[in-house]
């Protein structure tokens, strides 16, 4: 501990020369002040000298004004990269950032709807957990039956996935559910939250009524992609068009700067029903990565699971000392689902001996299920299906745009 | 000139790019590359953000007044840090060590802990939207007594094509900034303290040189004029003129302020649409105008027009601060009726607008956005020249002058760059970091030590192929003929359209660059000093080092010489007769053509004089 708190005026000396700046925090040891000219520097708290304690003042908050004639749309936050702000405790961006400070930040998003806002949290979406996906589900469901035409979620992008698809399987919703979030800090001038928010927001008045995930198509600012909440996934570490949909074409496209909408005619349309939430999930479920050399008894630690997805290797393997201890698992009472980690693709366990025989134990094939989504799906059917059979039959069918019938001749999309 | 009197205060910040071997973020190596051998291109907007205090920087906004849209040229030596699409890697710790070898040249001390920022440029220069910058060290003196305030460690920012295109290549490359007092009282001293602090750098050996490689900005004030900042001085040689040309525009908007104030000038804020008076125009760009709006300037008469700089009037600051919303420029009644705007149409204007005698209007033809942000923008500036000189950011323009770039930034466009550690510079360090000899220093030595004319010496000093020339010395090639060779020679093989790169790349032997392989064979008394150009030649011409040594051969024995030599005595018998032992140079340069460059000139010297002295008969 330094002694100072920030914003104090502090004094120092460096190679015998006075100097001042403002104490922002402690960072290994060191005092980190700001200098008047706007740098930072890390001095020894020992060498500072406290001249003027200031209190910081608190950024005044602009009233945000909305046009009552525009239609309304709910902002819903959970945190992430979209509303994150820098954190001078410890230097690091973080989640602070509340919808309203979205709609300080976007200006342009108040020329699009007026906003009612909400907060759920404010959580990097690594720590993002079932209970916060039902709490959500309930709030968005509450928003629409309060007459939101539409409703946005900002969420951080590494988990977005999953509760898009989880949103996608609670909810029958008659409106658009966007989920949105920014690769790029929300302090950068460069930062894609800009434009995915306007984009987002476009499709929140659009005539869609499907829970789905609006981002970059593209390294460059030209458009979004409206990808289906079930089929979508973060497929790159930190690149703006991280998010792509697999095995199939995104749901339509929204152009920047001028924000125009186009759907593909698989895109479920508006209506005027009323919401159905089923927001029961079987959260003792569990999603397992296959790897050659695997030991069939790691299985052993899934016996008080209720169901398990397994990413096997191509069509849907894994090695065949495994099928006993699956077979053991299932007969516990455990539903197993396969699916693939190519990611590409279908799952076929009918071609080799080791898929005949994970048949034959009781493994379900998640056809062309990404095994994020499988695993999803498997929580919302084991918590809401009466038997095992119901659940069974759940898994095999497609409910959300999960799994497609047919699979069609798509490329990978080659990236330049 | 008189700008000590007017108590010209001048300090000076130098942009000078590291010779490392990545770049300052990221792994990329630092190669500047033809645009043309791009393998993409994407585009972006950059936009204004509030910093932590909740304030948008005022240099950062007014770069917003317009969306707009950056397009960035990709090669495969940039990657995705260069592309804002991945965090920055580590700070380049070779580029520290050079950082600090500088500031320690310049008696600075060290940061105890090292803290990158972000710096808002939201020009389109950067793909980030901000400049990567750590302030390394403080507090130093040139050896002259200029104070030096600090030293930072910047990312270079990519390099403009055309308009808002941009070129990845150039972006991170590592470069040092190193900011003077504002000590300088004349424009001469500016340019000495740049050319001196120049010299400091390259004594390193580590920074790169040519053309856009060091780039000074020049801070500037007199007295009641203001703190202006001149961006992007590329040449030495231009320095002071920019300084006088500076002063002298801050005098002569002081002058306008005075003359303003006595007529009692003032600043319409309201604007006014005049589309329909140019209905009929025959003015093509006021034609094809969707709206003309114009400003009453009150008592502004004369004075718009009035010159600032040579060829610049106030009447181009407004134009300036007009661009920033996107149009092409002004028009103001100082200058019309001209561009095809007759002197009904201005009168009209007076009238329409209620301008008498002593005003000037002023008008904007755009679309009725940007006309309406460049009529603020106007009314803003005339508002400053009330006031005297505005503090601003200035760009050179050729010859000297400077145009409006946008205002001084403030302490609100930096914030930290929370993806990159803090750095400790421990005293260990600091103190481990070695001091290289500064070249005027060097300069002096080579004169003295090695005995090469001062002049010779310094440009040795100086030149970039100093190591060379030292490893070669070291090796035993005497030091004129390894300074001639690598100078002079040099220069005018590459003046006669040969690619002289070749020399300094390593052929064959040991790793060893061409032309010191080529020394070396000299010293070794392997190949005469005078065939060093043809063999030089040869080699830009593709042929290897030994088989451009070997190309000048048959060697030729001491036999054939005492041949050669006696028959070229024989020949000329009667004019080495008239001359006697004098005949012996005016002999040698035939003699040495013969003999090709395969045979030291001392020894043929040897075997002629003896020819001469036989022929003579002694």
């Amino acid at each position: 501990m330094t002694g100072f708190l920030p914003g104090d005026r502090v004094s120092f000396s460096l190679g015998g020369q006075p100097g001042t700046g403002t104490y922002i925090t402690e960072r290994d040891g060191m005092a980190v002040l700001k200098l008047d000219s706007g740098y930072n520097i890390g001095i020894p708290p020992e060498g500072c000298t406290l001249l003027e304690r200031v209190e910081v003042p608190r950024p005044v908050a602009k009233e945000v004004i909305q046009d009552p004639s525009l239609p309304p749309l709910s902002i819903i936050s959970t945190g992430g990269t979209i509303a994150s702000r820098i954190d001078y405790r410890t230097g690091a961006v973080t989640s602070q950032f509340d919808a309203a400070d979205i709609l300080r930040a976007i200006p342009g998003l108040r020329e699009i709807a007026r906003y009612t806002t909400r907060k759920i949290s404010t959580i990097l979406s690594e720590n993002m957990t079932p209970a916060l996906w039902c709490e959500l589900a309930r709030a968005v469901c509450a928003e629409i039956r309060d007459g939101a035409r539409g409703v946005i979620v900002t969420h951080g992008t590494d988990t977005m996935g999953y509760t898009a698809a989880a949103l996608s399987f609670m909810l029958d919703t008659p409106v658009p559910v966007v989920f949105v979030g920014s690769q790029r800090s929300a302090d950068r001038p460069s930062s894609d939250n800009q434009m995915n928010a306007l984009c987002s927001s476009r499709v929140g008045v659009s005539d869609l009524s499907e829970v789905v995930v609006v981002m970059h198509e593209t390294t460059s600012d030209d458009r979004c992609a409206i990808h289906r909440g079930t089929r979508v996934r973060k497929m790159h570490t930190s690149r703006r068009d991280a998010f792509q949909s697999l095995g199939t074409s995104p749901l339509g496209y929204v152009s920047y700067p001028d924000l125009e909408v186009t759907l593909s005619p698989d895109a479920r349309r508006r209506n005027d029903g009323e919401p159905i939430l089923r927001d029961r999930l079987e959260e003792r479920c569990a999603l397992l990565q296959f790897y050659p050399g695997m030991p069939p008894d790691t299985l052993r630690n899934y016996g008080s699971c209720r169901g398990l997805v397994i990413a096997g290797t191509g069509l849907g393997h894994v090695s065949s000392g495994m099928v006993p201890e699956i077979k053991d698992l299932i007969d516990g009472g455990t539903m197993v689902v396969m699916t693939s980690q190519c990611l590409h693709g279908r799952v076929c366990d009918r071609v080799y001996d080791t898929g005949r025989d994970l048949l034959k134990a009781g493994v379900i094939e998640g056809e062309d299920m990404l095994p994020e989504t499988a695993l999803v799906k498997l929580m919302w059917v084991l918590g809401n299906a009466k038997d095992g059979e119901e659940a069974r039959a759940l898994m095999q069918r497609n409910l959300k745009g999960e799994y497609l019938p047919r699979s069609m001749p798509w490329e990978a999309k080659s990236r330049a | 000139m008189g700008s000590e009197e007017q108590g010209l205060k001048a300090g000076i910040e130098i942009h000078q790019q590291l010779n490392t071997r990545e770049k300052l973020f990221c792994h990329c190596p630092p190669v500047l590359r033809p645009f043309d051998q791009r393998n993409g291109e994407f585009f972006r907007y950059l936009r204004a953000t509030e910093s932590e205090l909740g304030e948008i920087d005022r240099a950062a906004e007014e770069e917003m007044k317009n969306l707009r849209r950056f397009c960035y040229y990709t090669y495969d030596t940039t990657c995705l840090v260069e592309n804002d699409e991945e965090p920055p890697a580590p700070l380049n710790r070779e580029a520290l060590f050079i950082c600090l070898q500088i500031a320690k040249m310049c008696g600075m001390t060290p940061v105890p802990q090292v803290h990158t920022m972000r710096k808002l440029v939201i020009d389109g220069s950067n793909t980030s939207g901000f400049q990567r910058t750590a302030l390394v060290a403080v507090n130093g003196t040139l050896p002259g007594g200029v104070p030096i305030e600090t030293i930072c460690l910047e990312e270079e920012a990519a390099q403009r094509v055309e308009g808002d295109t941009f070129s990845l290549d150039r972006l991170g490359i590592p470069l040092v900034e190193i900011t003077t007092a504002p000590t300088m009282r004349t424009p001469e001293e500016v340019a000495e303290v740049a050319r001196y602090i120049g010299m400091v750098l390259r004594s390193t050996g580590m920074v790169r040189r040519g053309l856009g490689t060091i780039r000074q900005d020049i801070n500037i004030s007199i007295p009641g004029g203001a703190r202006v900042e001149i961006k992007g001085v590329q040449e030495l040689d231009l320095i002071a003129e920019v300084v006088r040309r500076e002063v002298q525009r801050q005098k002569n908007l002081l002058s306008i302020r005075d003359r303003l104030l006595a007529r009692g000038a003032g600043v319409d804020p309201r604007v006014r649409d005049v589309t329909p008076l140019f209905s009929g125009t025959k003015s093509s760009i006021l034609r094809k105008a969707p709206c003309i709006l114009s400003v009453l300037l009150p008592g502004f008469a004369g004075l718009v027009g009035s010159e600032i700089q040579p060829g610049r009037r106030l009447g181009s600051e407004f134009s300036d601060y007009a661009k920033k919303c996107g149009v092409g420029g002004i028009f103001h009644t100082d200058e019309l009726p001209a561009y095809g705007i007759t002197g009904e149409e201005v009168e009209a204007l007076r009238k329409a607008t209620g301008a008498r005698e002593e005003d000037c209007v002023v008008i904007v033809a755009a679309d009725a956005g940007r006309a309406e942000c460049a009529c603020r923008q106007v009314i803003r500036r005339a508002g400053l020249a009330l006031e005297g000189v505005p503090e601003e950011t200035r760009r050179m323009e050729e010859g000297g002058n400077t145009s409006y770039m946008r205002p001084l930034p403030g302490a609100a466009r930096m914030y930290p760059e929370t993806d990159v550690l803090p750095v400790r510079i421990t005293r260990e360090y600091w103190d481990s970091i070695p001091v290289p000899e500064l070249l005027e220093k060097r300069a002096a030595r080579f004169a003295s030590e090695l005995g090469l004319d001062p002049a010779l010496a310094q440009q040795v000093a100086y030149s970039g192929n100093l190591p060379l020339f030292e490893e070669a010395v070291r090796r035993g090639v005497a030091p004129p003929l390894a300074a001639r060779t690598l100078l002079a020679t040099v220069r005018e093989i590459s003046r006669e359209g040969l690619d002289t790169s070749v020399l300094l790349e390593p052929r064959e032997t040991a790793g060893d660059p061409a032309i010191l392989s080529v020394l070396l064979a000299v010293a070794e008394g392997r190949l005469a000093k005078e065939a060093v150009p043809q063999v030089l030649r040869s080699i830009c011409q593709g042929t290897g080092v030994s088989a451009a040594i070997a190309a000048l051969e048959p060697r030729i024995d001491d036999a054939q010489l005492r041949a050669i030599a006696g028959r070229l005595v024989r020949e000329r018998i009667a004019f080495v007769r008239e001359k006697g032992h004098s005949a012996l140079g005016p002999l040698m340069g035939p003699m040495m053509k013969e003999v090709g460059g395969t045979v030291d000139g001392k020894k043929v010297s040897q075997v002629l004089r003896d020819a001469i002295r036989d022929a003579l008969g002694g």
